[in-house]
Protein backbone atom coordinates (compact mmCIF):
# COMPACT_ATOMS: atom_id res chain seq x y z
CA UNK A 1 0.00 0.00 0.00
CA UNK A 2 1.66 3.11 -1.43
CA UNK A 3 0.94 6.47 0.05
CA UNK A 4 2.64 9.55 -1.63
CA UNK A 5 4.07 12.84 0.70
CA UNK A 6 4.45 15.89 -1.19
CA UNK A 7 7.54 18.01 0.72
CA UNK A 8 7.25 22.01 0.66
CA UNK A 9 9.59 23.80 -1.01
CA UNK A 10 11.35 24.85 2.54
CA UNK A 11 12.34 21.27 3.52
CA UNK A 12 13.92 19.23 0.33
CA UNK A 13 16.90 20.69 1.32
CA UNK A 14 16.65 17.64 4.17
CA UNK A 15 14.58 15.97 1.68
CA UNK A 16 17.27 15.00 -0.83
CA UNK A 17 16.23 17.56 -3.16
CA UNK A 18 12.84 15.47 -3.61
CA UNK A 19 9.17 17.33 -4.32
CA UNK A 20 7.65 13.60 -3.65
CA UNK A 21 8.59 10.63 -1.70
CA UNK A 22 6.30 7.57 -2.30
CA UNK A 23 5.98 5.40 1.56
CA UNK A 24 5.28 1.59 1.64
CA UNK A 25 3.19 0.08 4.35
CA UNK A 26 1.57 3.13 6.32
CA UNK A 27 -1.44 2.74 8.18
CA UNK A 28 -1.69 5.80 9.54
CA UNK A 29 -0.48 9.41 8.77
CA UNK A 30 1.79 8.94 11.75
CA UNK A 31 3.40 6.13 10.16
CA UNK A 32 4.01 7.39 6.64
CA UNK A 33 5.94 10.13 8.39
CA UNK A 34 7.93 7.69 10.44
CA UNK A 35 8.47 6.03 7.18
CA UNK A 36 9.50 9.17 5.57
CA UNK A 37 11.90 10.10 8.69
CA UNK A 38 13.94 6.79 8.48
CA UNK A 39 14.96 7.98 4.98
CA UNK A 40 15.60 11.93 5.71
CA UNK A 41 16.25 11.92 9.33
CA UNK A 42 16.53 15.70 9.38
CA UNK A 43 12.68 15.92 8.86
CA UNK A 44 11.66 14.50 12.13
CA UNK A 45 12.91 17.53 14.10
CA UNK A 46 11.72 20.16 11.55
CA UNK A 47 8.29 18.13 11.73
CA UNK A 48 7.30 17.54 14.95
CA UNK A 49 7.69 18.37 18.61
CA UNK A 50 7.29 15.86 21.38
CA UNK A 51 6.12 13.86 18.84
CA UNK A 52 3.08 15.96 17.63
CA UNK A 53 2.86 18.09 14.69
CA UNK A 54 4.62 20.95 15.26
CA UNK A 55 2.47 24.18 15.49
CA UNK A 56 2.95 25.81 12.24
CA UNK A 57 3.91 22.68 10.01
CA UNK A 58 0.51 21.69 8.23
CA UNK A 59 -0.51 18.21 7.11
CA UNK A 60 -3.29 17.48 4.89
CA UNK A 61 -4.34 14.29 3.51
CA UNK A 62 -5.84 14.38 0.25
CA UNK A 63 -6.34 18.34 1.08
CA UNK A 64 -7.98 17.84 4.70
CA UNK A 65 -5.96 19.06 7.16
CA UNK A 66 -5.50 16.40 9.35
CA UNK A 67 -6.38 18.40 12.43
CA UNK A 68 -9.97 18.06 11.51
CA UNK A 69 -9.59 14.49 11.26
CA UNK A 70 -7.62 12.38 13.98
CA UNK A 71 -4.07 13.94 13.50
CA UNK A 72 -1.25 11.76 12.88
CA UNK A 73 -3.75 8.45 14.35
CA UNK A 74 -5.55 9.37 11.09
CA UNK A 75 -5.81 6.69 8.91
CA UNK A 76 -4.61 6.66 5.45
CA UNK A 77 -6.09 4.88 2.64
CA UNK A 78 -3.84 3.54 -0.77
CA UNK A 79 -2.69 5.74 -2.71
CA UNK A 80 -3.30 8.83 -0.68
CA UNK A 81 -1.55 11.94 -0.98
CA UNK A 82 -0.28 13.38 1.87
CA UNK A 83 0.64 17.63 1.25
CA UNK A 84 3.11 19.35 4.19
CA UNK A 85 2.88 22.66 3.85
CA UNK A 86 3.81 26.03 6.57
CA UNK A 87 0.80 26.87 7.98
CA UNK A 88 1.76 30.52 8.01
CA UNK A 89 0.20 31.71 4.66
CA UNK A 90 -3.23 34.25 4.73
CA UNK A 91 -4.99 36.96 5.77
CA UNK B 1 15.70 51.45 4.87
CA UNK B 2 15.48 51.00 7.92
CA UNK B 3 14.69 47.42 7.78
CA UNK B 4 18.08 44.60 8.50
CA UNK B 5 16.56 41.64 8.20
CA UNK B 6 13.91 38.75 8.53
CA UNK B 7 13.47 37.36 12.16
CA UNK B 8 11.73 34.06 13.07
CA UNK B 9 9.10 34.71 15.82
CA UNK B 10 9.82 31.47 17.05
CA UNK B 11 13.11 30.82 17.37
CA UNK B 12 14.65 33.76 16.14
CA UNK B 13 16.50 32.66 13.46
CA UNK B 14 18.05 35.56 10.92
CA UNK B 15 17.48 35.41 7.17
CA UNK B 16 18.59 38.59 5.12
CA UNK B 17 15.69 40.53 3.48
CA UNK B 18 14.99 38.15 0.62
CA UNK B 19 11.81 36.39 -0.74
CA UNK B 20 11.37 34.07 2.58
CA UNK B 21 8.01 33.59 4.95
CA UNK B 22 8.74 30.85 6.91
CA UNK B 23 12.06 29.82 9.11
CA UNK B 24 13.80 26.58 7.83
CA UNK B 25 14.51 25.25 10.98
CA UNK B 26 10.82 25.63 12.82
CA UNK B 27 8.46 26.83 10.09
CA UNK B 28 7.87 30.01 11.93
CA UNK B 29 6.23 33.06 10.55
CA UNK B 30 9.15 35.51 9.86
CA UNK B 31 8.90 39.07 10.69
CA UNK B 32 10.83 42.62 9.32
CA UNK B 33 13.85 43.83 11.85
CA UNK B 34 14.53 46.92 12.18
CA UNK B 35 17.40 49.17 13.01
CA UNK B 36 16.04 52.74 13.34
CA UNK B 37 18.66 55.82 13.27
CA UNK B 38 18.40 57.26 16.63
CA UNK B 39 20.12 60.17 16.21
CA UNK B 40 16.90 61.87 14.84
CA UNK B 41 15.15 63.79 17.70
CA UNK B 42 11.43 63.52 17.76
CA UNK B 43 10.15 66.61 15.94
CA UNK B 44 12.80 65.62 12.94
CA UNK B 45 11.52 62.44 12.88
CA UNK B 46 7.73 64.03 12.66
CA UNK B 47 8.67 66.83 10.41
CA UNK B 48 9.65 64.14 7.85
CA UNK B 49 6.76 62.15 8.64
CA UNK B 50 4.50 65.69 7.42
CA UNK B 51 6.77 66.60 4.76
CA UNK B 52 6.12 62.77 2.89
CA UNK B 53 3.27 62.22 0.22
CA UNK B 54 -0.58 61.94 1.21
CA UNK B 55 -0.73 58.33 1.67
CA UNK B 56 1.61 55.37 3.38
CA UNK B 57 4.92 56.43 2.03
CA UNK B 58 4.85 59.11 4.49
CA UNK B 59 5.78 56.90 6.61
CA UNK B 60 8.60 54.88 4.45
CA UNK B 61 10.98 54.92 7.09
CA UNK B 62 9.14 52.47 8.73
CA UNK B 63 8.16 50.20 6.03
CA UNK B 64 10.73 47.43 4.65
CA UNK B 65 11.46 49.12 1.14
CA UNK B 66 15.14 50.20 -0.41
CA UNK B 67 13.55 53.18 -2.94
CA UNK B 68 9.91 54.13 -1.01
CA UNK B 69 7.71 55.12 -4.35
CA UNK B 70 6.76 58.46 -2.46
CA UNK B 71 4.29 60.68 -4.17
CA UNK B 72 1.41 59.42 -6.82
CA UNK B 73 -0.57 60.85 -9.47
CA UNK B 74 1.72 61.57 -12.13
CA UNK B 75 4.09 59.02 -11.76
CA UNK B 76 1.24 56.17 -11.10
CA UNK B 77 2.58 53.62 -13.14
CA UNK B 78 5.51 53.61 -10.99
CA UNK B 79 4.28 54.07 -7.81
CA UNK B 80 1.00 52.71 -7.87
CA UNK B 81 -2.41 53.19 -6.14
CA UNK B 82 -2.05 55.97 -3.35
CA UNK B 83 -3.35 53.53 0.04
CA UNK B 84 -3.83 55.30 3.13
CA UNK B 85 -4.30 58.80 4.52
CA UNK B 86 -8.16 57.65 5.03
CA UNK B 87 -10.51 59.80 7.73
CA UNK B 88 -10.57 59.15 11.25
CA UNK B 89 -13.85 60.33 12.23
CA UNK B 90 -14.89 61.74 15.44
CA UNK B 91 -18.32 59.60 16.31
CA UNK B 92 -20.14 61.97 19.30
CA UNK B 93 -23.44 60.06 18.52
CA UNK B 94 -21.83 56.49 18.38
CA UNK B 95 -20.53 57.44 21.67
CA UNK B 96 -23.76 58.58 23.13
CA UNK B 97 -25.55 55.28 22.11
CA UNK B 98 -23.13 53.50 23.64
CA UNK B 99 -22.48 55.24 26.58
CA UNK B 100 -18.28 56.16 25.94
CA UNK B 101 -16.95 59.53 26.08
CA UNK B 102 -14.39 59.59 22.67
CA UNK B 103 -15.08 57.17 19.99
CA UNK B 104 -12.91 58.20 16.66
CA UNK B 105 -13.73 55.90 13.55
CA UNK B 106 -10.70 54.92 11.47
CA UNK B 107 -12.74 54.63 8.24
CA UNK B 108 -10.16 52.57 5.83
CA UNK B 109 -12.99 52.12 3.39
CA UNK B 110 -11.98 55.25 2.01
CA UNK B 111 -8.87 53.71 0.27
CA UNK B 112 -8.74 52.99 -3.51
CA UNK B 113 -9.92 49.37 -3.37
CA UNK B 114 -12.54 50.41 -0.37
CA UNK B 115 -10.79 48.51 2.22
CA UNK B 116 -7.56 48.71 4.31
CA UNK B 117 -6.17 45.56 1.95
CA UNK B 118 -4.74 48.77 -0.25
CA UNK B 119 -2.22 49.61 2.58
CA UNK B 120 -0.59 45.88 2.80
CA UNK B 121 -0.54 45.09 -1.17
CA UNK B 122 0.85 48.68 -1.90
CA UNK B 123 3.87 47.80 0.55
CA UNK B 124 3.85 44.50 -0.70
CA UNK B 125 3.67 45.04 -4.42
CA UNK B 126 6.41 47.51 -4.13
CA UNK B 127 8.95 45.10 -2.15
CA UNK B 128 8.08 42.74 -5.32
CA UNK B 129 9.04 44.77 -7.36
CA UNK B 130 12.16 45.67 -5.84
CA UNK B 131 12.95 41.52 -5.87
CA UNK B 132 12.56 41.46 -9.40
CA UNK B 133 8.80 39.88 -9.13
CA UNK B 134 6.96 40.46 -12.43
CA UNK B 135 3.65 38.54 -11.09
CA UNK B 136 1.61 39.24 -8.68
CA UNK B 137 -0.66 36.98 -6.74
CA UNK B 138 -2.37 36.18 -3.49
CA UNK B 139 -5.42 34.15 -1.81
CA UNK B 140 -7.84 35.97 -1.17
CA UNK B 141 -11.74 36.63 0.76
CA UNK B 142 -12.75 39.48 -1.54
CA UNK B 143 -10.90 42.63 -0.41
CA UNK B 144 -7.50 41.65 -0.93
CA UNK B 145 -8.70 40.37 -4.30
CA UNK B 146 -9.85 43.58 -5.23
CA UNK B 147 -6.75 45.22 -4.10
CA UNK B 148 -4.10 43.11 -5.72
CA UNK B 149 -5.88 43.37 -8.93
CA UNK B 150 -6.36 47.09 -8.81
CA UNK B 151 -2.53 47.48 -7.73
CA UNK B 152 -0.88 45.25 -10.67
CA UNK B 153 -3.09 47.39 -13.28
CA UNK B 154 -1.72 50.16 -11.91
CA UNK B 155 1.84 49.14 -11.48
CA UNK B 156 1.38 47.24 -15.34
CA UNK B 157 1.85 43.80 -13.92
CA UNK B 158 0.21 40.83 -14.49
CA UNK B 159 -1.40 39.18 -11.75
CA UNK B 160 -3.93 36.09 -10.39
CA UNK B 161 -6.12 35.96 -8.04
CA UNK B 162 -7.38 33.18 -6.41
CA UNK B 163 -10.46 32.99 -4.47
CA UNK B 164 -13.51 31.36 -2.89
CA UNK B 165 -16.23 30.66 -5.11
CA UNK B 166 -19.12 31.42 -2.93
CA UNK B 167 -18.05 35.01 -2.57
CA UNK B 168 -19.88 38.04 -2.84
CA UNK B 169 -21.01 39.40 -6.11
CA UNK B 170 -19.88 42.43 -6.13
CA UNK B 171 -15.92 41.65 -4.85
CA UNK B 172 -16.08 39.13 -7.71
CA UNK B 173 -17.22 41.62 -10.33
CA UNK B 174 -14.87 44.68 -8.03
CA UNK B 175 -12.21 42.20 -8.98
CA UNK B 176 -12.70 40.49 -12.16
CA UNK B 177 -13.19 44.28 -14.05
CA UNK B 178 -9.34 45.46 -13.39
CA UNK B 179 -8.40 42.76 -15.97
CA UNK B 180 -6.75 39.98 -13.95
CA UNK B 181 -6.43 36.01 -14.45
CA UNK B 182 -9.73 35.82 -11.57
CA UNK B 183 -10.04 32.05 -10.13
CA UNK B 184 -12.36 30.93 -8.13
CA UNK B 185 -11.55 27.88 -6.05
CA UNK B 186 -14.55 25.15 -5.41
CA UNK B 187 -13.65 25.54 -1.61
CA UNK B 188 -13.00 27.67 1.68
CA UNK B 189 -10.38 30.05 2.15
CA UNK B 190 -8.61 27.98 3.63
CA UNK B 191 -8.50 25.91 0.54
CA UNK B 192 -7.49 28.52 -1.20
CA UNK B 193 -4.62 29.24 0.91
CA UNK B 194 -3.34 25.97 1.09
CA UNK B 195 -3.55 25.99 -2.94
CA UNK B 196 -1.83 29.01 -2.64
CA UNK B 197 0.92 27.70 -0.79
CA UNK B 198 1.51 24.94 -2.94
CA UNK B 199 1.85 27.04 -6.01
CA UNK B 200 3.75 30.02 -4.92
CA UNK B 201 6.30 27.12 -4.19
CA UNK B 202 6.11 25.90 -7.89
CA UNK B 203 5.72 29.40 -9.93
CA UNK B 204 9.61 31.00 -8.67
CA UNK B 205 8.50 34.53 -10.60
CA UNK B 206 5.34 34.76 -8.47
CA UNK B 207 4.75 37.11 -6.06
CA UNK B 208 1.80 35.89 -3.86
CA UNK B 209 1.47 39.08 -1.32
CA UNK B 210 0.14 36.81 1.23
CA UNK B 211 2.45 34.22 1.10
CA UNK B 212 5.99 34.36 0.16
CA UNK B 213 5.95 38.12 0.13
CA UNK B 214 3.72 37.89 3.15
CA UNK B 215 6.61 39.52 5.97
CA UNK B 216 6.43 42.43 4.02
CA UNK B 217 3.00 42.76 2.44
CA UNK B 218 1.86 42.98 6.23
CA UNK B 219 4.40 45.56 7.51
CA UNK B 220 1.78 47.74 5.28
CA UNK B 221 -0.95 47.66 8.17
CA UNK B 222 1.55 49.60 10.90
CA UNK B 223 0.27 52.20 8.77
CA UNK B 224 -2.98 52.21 10.18
CA UNK B 225 -1.55 52.94 13.39
CA UNK B 226 0.69 55.69 12.72
CA UNK B 227 -1.83 57.50 10.82
CA UNK B 228 -4.43 57.29 13.52
CA UNK B 229 -1.42 58.07 16.01
CA UNK B 230 -0.76 61.26 13.92
CA UNK B 231 -4.20 62.06 13.25
CA UNK B 232 -5.04 62.59 16.94
CA UNK B 233 -2.29 64.61 17.39
CA UNK B 234 1.13 62.31 17.66
CA UNK B 235 -0.83 60.67 20.50
CA UNK B 236 -1.73 56.91 20.79
CA UNK B 237 -5.71 56.36 22.23
CA UNK B 238 -6.41 54.26 24.92
CA UNK B 239 -8.31 51.41 23.29
CA UNK B 240 -8.53 50.02 19.89
CA UNK B 241 -11.10 47.73 18.53
CA UNK B 242 -10.34 45.68 15.28
CA UNK B 243 -11.36 42.81 13.30
CA UNK B 244 -9.46 39.47 13.45
CA UNK B 245 -9.42 36.80 10.43
CA UNK B 246 -5.66 35.73 10.19
CA UNK B 247 -4.68 38.11 13.30
CA UNK B 248 -2.02 39.75 11.17
CA UNK B 249 -3.88 43.41 11.19
CA UNK B 250 -4.61 43.26 14.58
CA UNK B 251 -0.97 42.58 15.87
CA UNK B 252 0.40 44.79 13.01
CA UNK B 253 -1.17 47.65 14.26
CA UNK B 254 -0.55 47.06 18.03
CA UNK B 255 2.81 46.47 16.04
CA UNK B 256 3.16 50.34 14.83
CA UNK B 257 1.98 51.92 17.86
CA UNK B 258 5.05 50.14 19.86
CA UNK B 259 7.63 51.08 17.65
CA UNK B 260 6.22 55.23 17.84
CA UNK B 261 6.35 54.66 21.70
CA UNK B 262 9.84 53.33 21.84
CA UNK B 263 10.70 56.39 19.43
CA UNK B 264 9.02 58.82 20.97
CA UNK B 265 7.24 59.93 18.60
CA UNK B 266 3.72 58.94 19.91
CA UNK B 267 2.46 60.39 23.25
CA UNK B 268 0.65 57.44 25.50
CA UNK B 269 1.20 54.35 26.72
CA UNK B 270 0.77 51.27 24.32
CA UNK B 271 -3.25 50.81 23.79
CA UNK B 272 -5.92 47.65 25.19
CA UNK B 273 -6.39 45.89 21.88
CA UNK B 274 -9.68 44.30 21.34
CA UNK B 275 -10.33 42.00 18.42
CA UNK B 276 -13.54 41.00 17.12
CA UNK B 277 -14.44 37.73 15.14
CA UNK B 278 -17.66 36.71 13.52
CA UNK B 279 -18.91 33.42 15.79
CA UNK B 280 -18.94 31.60 12.62
CA UNK B 281 -16.11 31.93 12.27
CA UNK B 282 -14.35 32.05 15.34
CA UNK B 283 -10.98 30.59 16.52
CA UNK B 284 -9.07 33.01 18.04
CA UNK B 285 -12.18 34.21 20.15
CA UNK B 286 -12.93 30.27 21.01
CA UNK B 287 -9.31 29.76 22.05
CA UNK B 288 -9.34 33.10 24.08
CA UNK B 289 -12.53 31.85 26.19
CA UNK B 290 -10.81 28.70 26.57
CA UNK B 291 -7.77 30.75 28.08
CA UNK B 292 -5.88 28.23 25.14
CA UNK B 293 -2.87 29.95 23.14
CA UNK B 294 -3.21 28.22 20.44
CA UNK B 295 -5.86 28.02 18.22
CA UNK B 296 -7.91 25.05 16.67
CA UNK B 297 -9.10 25.45 13.32
CA UNK B 298 -12.63 25.52 12.13
CA UNK B 299 -15.59 25.23 8.92
CA UNK B 300 -15.95 28.79 8.78
CA UNK B 301 -20.20 29.48 8.33
CA UNK B 302 -20.86 33.41 8.62
CA UNK B 303 -22.18 36.47 6.40
CA UNK B 304 -18.91 38.26 7.46
CA UNK B 305 -16.94 36.30 4.28
CA UNK B 306 -14.07 38.58 4.51
CA UNK B 307 -13.33 37.58 8.08
CA UNK B 308 -14.03 33.74 6.68
CA UNK B 309 -10.00 32.15 7.67
CA UNK B 310 -10.87 28.98 9.79
CA UNK B 311 -7.23 28.27 10.28
CA UNK B 312 -5.47 32.00 11.67
CA UNK B 313 -1.59 32.37 10.73
CA UNK B 314 -1.01 34.97 13.24
CA UNK B 315 -3.91 33.23 15.68
CA UNK B 316 -1.40 32.70 18.64
CA UNK B 317 0.51 35.79 18.40
CA UNK B 318 -3.19 37.42 18.35
CA UNK B 319 -4.10 35.90 21.79
CA UNK B 320 -0.79 36.70 23.26
CA UNK B 321 -1.26 40.15 22.20
CA UNK B 322 -5.19 40.17 23.85
CA UNK B 323 -3.61 39.23 26.62
CA UNK B 324 -0.17 40.98 27.19
CA UNK B 325 -2.46 44.40 26.27
CA UNK B 326 -5.27 44.35 28.70
CA UNK B 327 -7.67 43.43 25.63
CA UNK B 328 -9.83 40.74 24.84
CA UNK B 329 -10.98 38.29 22.09
CA UNK B 330 -14.82 38.41 21.35
CA UNK B 331 -17.27 37.42 18.83
CA UNK B 332 -20.62 38.26 17.49
CA UNK B 333 -23.56 36.66 15.49
CA UNK B 334 -24.76 37.47 11.80
CA UNK B 335 -28.04 39.22 13.54
CA UNK B 336 -25.65 41.20 15.53
CA UNK B 337 -23.08 41.77 12.72
CA UNK B 338 -26.34 43.51 10.84
CA UNK B 339 -26.95 45.63 13.26
CA UNK B 340 -23.76 46.68 14.09
CA UNK B 341 -23.52 47.68 10.41
CA UNK B 342 -26.76 49.84 10.97
CA UNK B 343 -25.57 50.97 14.26
CA UNK B 344 -22.18 52.42 12.46
CA UNK B 345 -24.76 53.67 9.45
CA UNK B 346 -27.09 55.68 11.67
CA UNK B 347 -24.70 57.31 14.27
CA UNK B 348 -21.53 58.23 12.00
CA UNK B 349 -22.88 57.62 7.56
CA UNK B 350 -20.42 55.49 7.88
CA UNK B 351 -21.64 52.33 5.49
CA UNK B 352 -19.54 49.31 6.39
CA UNK B 353 -19.50 45.88 5.19
CA UNK B 354 -19.87 42.76 7.15
CA UNK B 355 -16.14 42.61 8.56
CA UNK B 356 -17.35 46.32 10.27
CA UNK B 357 -20.68 45.05 11.35
CA UNK B 358 -18.67 42.72 13.64
CA UNK B 359 -16.03 44.90 14.86
CA UNK B 360 -19.00 47.39 15.48
CA UNK B 361 -21.34 45.40 17.40
CA UNK B 362 -17.84 44.14 19.35
CA UNK B 363 -17.91 47.71 20.39
CA UNK B 364 -21.53 47.74 21.92
CA UNK B 365 -20.72 45.04 23.38
CA UNK B 366 -17.48 45.96 25.10
CA UNK B 367 -19.54 49.11 25.90
CA UNK B 368 -22.81 47.41 27.41
CA UNK B 369 -20.65 45.09 29.62
CA UNK B 370 -18.41 47.27 30.79
CA UNK B 371 -15.36 45.65 29.60
CA UNK B 372 -14.30 49.09 28.18
CA UNK B 373 -14.52 52.14 30.56
CA UNK B 374 -16.54 55.20 29.70
CA UNK B 375 -13.85 57.57 29.98
CA UNK B 376 -11.22 55.82 27.42
CA UNK B 377 -10.89 57.00 23.88
CA UNK B 378 -11.77 54.43 21.66
CA UNK B 379 -10.58 53.59 17.93
CA UNK B 380 -12.87 51.88 15.59
CA UNK B 381 -11.07 50.43 13.19
CA UNK B 382 -13.42 49.82 10.13
CA UNK B 383 -11.33 48.08 7.21
CA UNK B 384 -14.08 47.31 4.40
CA UNK B 385 -16.89 49.39 2.17
CA UNK B 386 -20.82 48.58 2.81
CA UNK B 387 -21.22 48.21 -1.28
CA UNK B 388 -19.50 45.06 -1.15
CA UNK B 389 -21.93 43.08 1.40
CA UNK B 390 -25.10 44.52 -0.08
CA UNK B 391 -26.68 41.19 0.84
CA UNK B 392 -26.05 41.50 4.44
CA UNK B 393 -28.39 44.57 4.92
CA UNK B 394 -31.20 43.51 2.43
CA UNK B 395 -34.45 43.69 4.37
CA UNK B 396 -33.03 45.44 7.08
CA UNK B 397 -35.18 48.63 6.53
CA UNK B 398 -38.59 49.75 5.50
CA UNK B 399 -39.10 52.14 2.64
CA UNK B 400 -42.38 53.03 0.05
CA UNK B 401 -43.21 53.10 -2.81
CA UNK B 402 -45.73 55.77 -3.76
CA UNK B 403 -47.20 57.97 -7.08
CA UNK B 404 -45.24 61.17 -7.62
CA UNK B 405 -48.74 62.72 -6.47
CA UNK B 406 -48.91 64.89 -3.07
CA UNK B 407 -52.04 62.96 -1.65
CA UNK B 408 -50.12 60.00 -2.38
CA UNK B 409 -47.28 60.96 0.04
CA UNK B 410 -49.55 62.66 2.82
CA UNK B 411 -51.88 59.56 2.98
CA UNK B 412 -49.39 56.66 2.22
CA UNK B 413 -46.29 57.69 4.10
CA UNK B 414 -46.92 60.61 6.61
CA UNK B 415 -50.14 58.97 8.01
CA UNK B 416 -48.73 55.98 9.11
CA UNK B 417 -46.12 58.67 11.08
CA UNK B 418 -43.14 57.74 8.87
CA UNK B 419 -40.38 59.94 7.29
CA UNK B 420 -40.43 62.51 10.44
Amino acid sequence: MSVKVKIPTQLRSVAGGDAEVDVDGAETVGEALEHLFERHGELRERMLEDGELRRFVNVYLNGEDVRFLDGLATAVPAGAELTILPAVAGG
Amino acid sequence: MGATGLTCRECKAPYGLEARYVCDRCFGPLEVAYELDTTLDVGERRRRIQAGPQNIWRYSDFLPLEAPPGPSARTLSRTGLPAGCTPLIRADRLADRLGLREVWVKNDAANPTHSFKDRVVAVGAARAREMGYDVLACASTGNLANAVAAQAAALGMESYVLIPSDLEEQKVLATGVYGTNLIKVRGTYDDVNRLCTELSGERENWAFVNVNIRPYYAEGSKTLAYEIAEQLGWRVPDTIVCPIASGSLYTKIAKGFEEWLDLGIAEGSAPVMHGAQARGCSPVATAWDDGKDVCRPVKPDTIAKSLAIGNPADGPYALDLARRSGGSIASVDDEEIRAGIRLLAETTGVFTETAGGVTTATLAKLAEEGTIDPDESVVLVITGEGLKTLDAVRDTFASFEIDARLDSFLDEVESVGAAR
